[in-house]
């Protein structure tokens, strides 16, 4: 059996390079691609945390599918956002957003 | 009594009514309804007198003090209160007449005089605010009320020296008048203040022994409020904003700077006289030497001044300060062994408010006749206000003390007054008194007779040697002449007044009778004083008078400038006060206080410049910033607890 810190490795890897794509991409699309990766790893500890250490509970399991669920809508709004930005400012470069300025 | 209310109540009334909508009233409905509502406050007034003085005195054989109206408007303490309210006693019924007529008759005179003026509207309403406040003063029933009502004096008296507002002069007075009076006023106020702390009350009628148990704080309260009255009444050194207020319409200066508001300062002394005698009578001995000093310099001055207003100013000054003095030499409350100068300063103040009146509003006519206030250019008017000539006449006789003219009666008080007290006093005053006589008669023959501006000037035009025409100067209308015969008519038989009957110092009837040799002396002194003024005046370029000026012309060049008093109170006021006192504060104010409230401001303002460009706009710099605090927050949680 392949042990649990593989996996947590694995999602701490993939949630920092979520972290650092959501700061470093200069693209609306990669930024909301790099919160995809952040909530993906905080699944798997979530599922990994549950099937090893609580094997007779639910709640990790649980816990993912509406994380998923929730994913799944948070990325259409957000898609749905950035096609708005886009017809209104006719970019999505994060560097020309800056309307919410002093 | 109850009817006294109404005295205050009209002049209020029209002073809103004129004031609001004045401007869309004719100058003649304004006038009616300024002039009809102080004739009803004038009948008040002398119903007010003959039911309070023929009521007769109480059992006490004194005059009651009624209080138709009193009502507390300001608690302060459970004890201390400041009270609204009329208080009728012999010298405020006194004053009561005193304002009404001259108010009166000025109001009548102003039709004439003020015809076509701009701002007729403005003027009438000024003159009954000036009236509501004046009888205020004198009826009220504490310090407190009065010192409201003597600021409200103050207020209108600004504003009607400064009626002719494009003026510069005007201005200048008006500003002068305010402040000078406003910086005695503040010395009035500690001193009420004072009183106020210590007796425990703002009433004229403190318990005694609470004044005792004060001490030494009762005088000196005394003393700063009678700072505030040297203020009102133009007493040296305070006196410089008078002369400057001429420049008001003349008919104010009669009402405000002769007959009413200049003595408020002599009523105030007389308000507290009752506490002056018993516990400060060395205060009361000071404002009489002030006083006397006063009246000499004033004299002095108005023998030189060229300016027909100018001299009647100084000689409105010499005069309160003869009521002053007469206050001052007071030495017990009995009018018969040193409480005369009580009763003799409020005869003076009675008869001087109606012949300084009459000379104001005869000086009236005259500079309307004339266009000018400058002696230089009358002369020989004789001809031509016959009316005008003779109540002037009367009125300098009065104010020189010629018997039967009402200002002998008086004066004659006041120095007998200063007799008693002392030898030197009563010849100072009496010497100052033949310099009145004098000062006045030379005013009057440069006036009305030499050889004039309107005979020599037609002559000289038709030389050719000036270019405009003269026009004649002709008697002034019967608004105008009416007035001035009523107040001449007073003058004549005021004198006659049984005045000791209704007012003297410890309210008990005291009959008047001359005291021979005083008052020979002072008819002498005051006919010696008349025919110098005559030899000297009379005619042009007299001898004497010549070799006078030729002789003495530092000292009349000095005088002619007042002693240079506003040169000394400007270096006063430019060179210490604003530059010692002032200027240190100023810099205080605007390195000290407003500097650290900048640098307050200024490393605001730094900072938030500082932290301004977090506020980027771009999201991802937001979310480090945010990311870093929460791992500061994260190590702090894991390493510190």
């Amino acid at each position: 059996m392949i042990p649990a810190e593989y996996y947590l490795i694995l999602a701490a890897l993939m949630f920092f390079i979520g972290i650092f794509g959501f700061f470093t991409r200069r693209n609306l699309l990669g930024v909301l691609i790099s919160t995809e990766l952040v909530l993906n790893a905080v699944d798997i500890n979530f599922a990994v945390f549950n099937a090893y250490y609580y094997p007779e509970h639910l709640e990790g399991f649980f816990f993912t599918m509406f994380a998923i669920g929730i994913a799944a809508s948070e990325t259409a709004v957000a898609i749905a956002i950035i096609l708005n930005v886009y017809r209104n400012m006719r970019t999505i470069r994060l560097k020309s957003l800056k309307k919410l300025k002093f | 009594m109850e009817h006294t209310i109404f005295i205050m109540a009209l002049p209020l009334l029209s002073f809103l009514i004129l004031a609001l909508a004045g401007m869309k009233l004719s100058h003649k409905v304004a006038g009616w309804i300024g002039t009809l509502s102080l004739a009803t406050v004038t009948v008040l007034s002398y119903s007010t007198a003959i039911l309070y003085f023929g009521a007769g005195r109480g059992a006490d054989g004194l005059f009651p003090t009624l209080t138709p109206y009193n009502f507390t408007w300001l608690p302060l303490t459970e004890s201390l209160q400041i009270d609204m309210g009329i208080m009728l006693d012999p010298i405020s019924v006194m004053m009561l007449i005193v304002i009404s007529t001259v108010s009166l008759m000025v109001h009548i005179y102003s039709f004439g005089y003020m015809k076509g003026e701009k701002g007729f509207q403005r003027y009438y309403a000024f003159l009954s605010l000036f009236t509501f406040s004046m009888l205020g003063l004198v009826v009220a029933t504490n310090i407190f009320q009065m010192y409201i009502f003597w600021e409200l004096v103050g207020v209108s008296s600004y504003l009607l020296i400064g009626f002719y507002y494009t003026k510069k002069a005007a201005i200048a007075a008006s500003k002068k008048a305010f402040i000078v009076t406003r910086f005695a006023d503040l010395f009035f106020l500690v001193g009420i203040l004072f009183y106020g702390y210590y007796a425990g009350t703002f009433s004229f009628t403190p318990e005694a022994n609470i004044l005792f148990s004060a001490g030494i704080v009762i005088p000196v309260a005394l003393g700063l409020m009678f700072i505030g009255g040297a203020g009102k009444s133009a007493m040296f050194p305070l006196h410089i904003w008078l002369p400057d207020a001429m420049e008001g319409p003349t008919p104010v200066s009669a009402l405000i700077h002769a007959a009413t508001m200049v003595v408020a300062g002599v009523y105030l002394v007389a308000r507290m006289f009752p506490i002056f005698i018993d516990f400060a009578p060395e205060v009361l001995h000071i404002i009489a030497y002030i006083g006397a000093f006063t009246a000499l310099y004033a004299a002095v001055v108005a023998c030189v001044q060229t300016d027909i207003k100018r001299v009647l100013a100084f000689s409105t000054i010499s005069q309160i300060a003869f009521m002053m003095v007469a206050l001052g030499v007071c030495t017990s409350d009995d009018p018969h062994t040193g409480g005369l100068g009580y009763m003799a300063s409020m005869f003076h103040l009675f008869t001087h408010a109606m012949f300084k009146g009459l000379l104001f509003l005869g000086a009236g006519a005259i500079i309307h006749a004339v266009h000018s206030n400058d002696i230089s250019f009358m002369g020989g008017l004789r001809k031509y206000m016959p009316v005008t000539h003779i109540t002037f006449l009367v009125a300098c006789l009065a104010i020189a003390g010629i018997p039967p003219f009402s200002g002998f009666f008086s004066k004659d008080e006041i120095l007998t007054a200063c007799y008693n007290y002392s030898l030197m006093m009563g010849v100072f005053m009496s010497f100052v008194a033949a310099l009145t006589a004098f000062y006045m008669f030379r005013l009057y023959y440069l006036i009305f007779w030499r050889r004039g501006y309107y005979e020599t000037q037609p002559a000289m035009f038709k030389k050719g040697e000036i270019e405009e025409k003269p026009h004649t100067p002709h008697e002034a209308s019967l608004t105008m002449t009416v007035p001035l015969i009523i107040l001449a008519a007073i003058s004549c038989v005021a004198g006659f007044i049984p005045f000791g009957k209704f007012i003297s110092s410890n309210g008990e009837a005291y009959t008047i009778h001359l005291s021979i040799a005083v008052a020979v002396s002072s008819i002498l002194l005051a006919t010696v004083a008349i025919v110098i003024a005559t030899t000297m005046y009379m005619k042009d370029q007299n001898k004497v008078a010549l070799i006078l000026k030729a002789r003495s012309k530092k000292f009349l060049t000095a005088a002619y400038h007042r002693f240079y008093m506003d040169e000394l109170w400007l270096f006063v006021t430019k060179k210490i006060i604003f530059r010692g006192i002032s200027r240190p504060i100023a810099w205080f104010d605007k390195k000290i206080i407003d500097g650290f409230m900048d640098i307050l401001a200024t490393t605001t303002q730094l900072f938030s410049r500082q932290i301004k460009r977090f506020q980027s706009g771009n999201i991802q710099s937001y979310c480090i910033w945010f990311l870093l605090g929460v791992m500061m927050l994260a190590l702090t949680l894991i390493f510190l607890i």
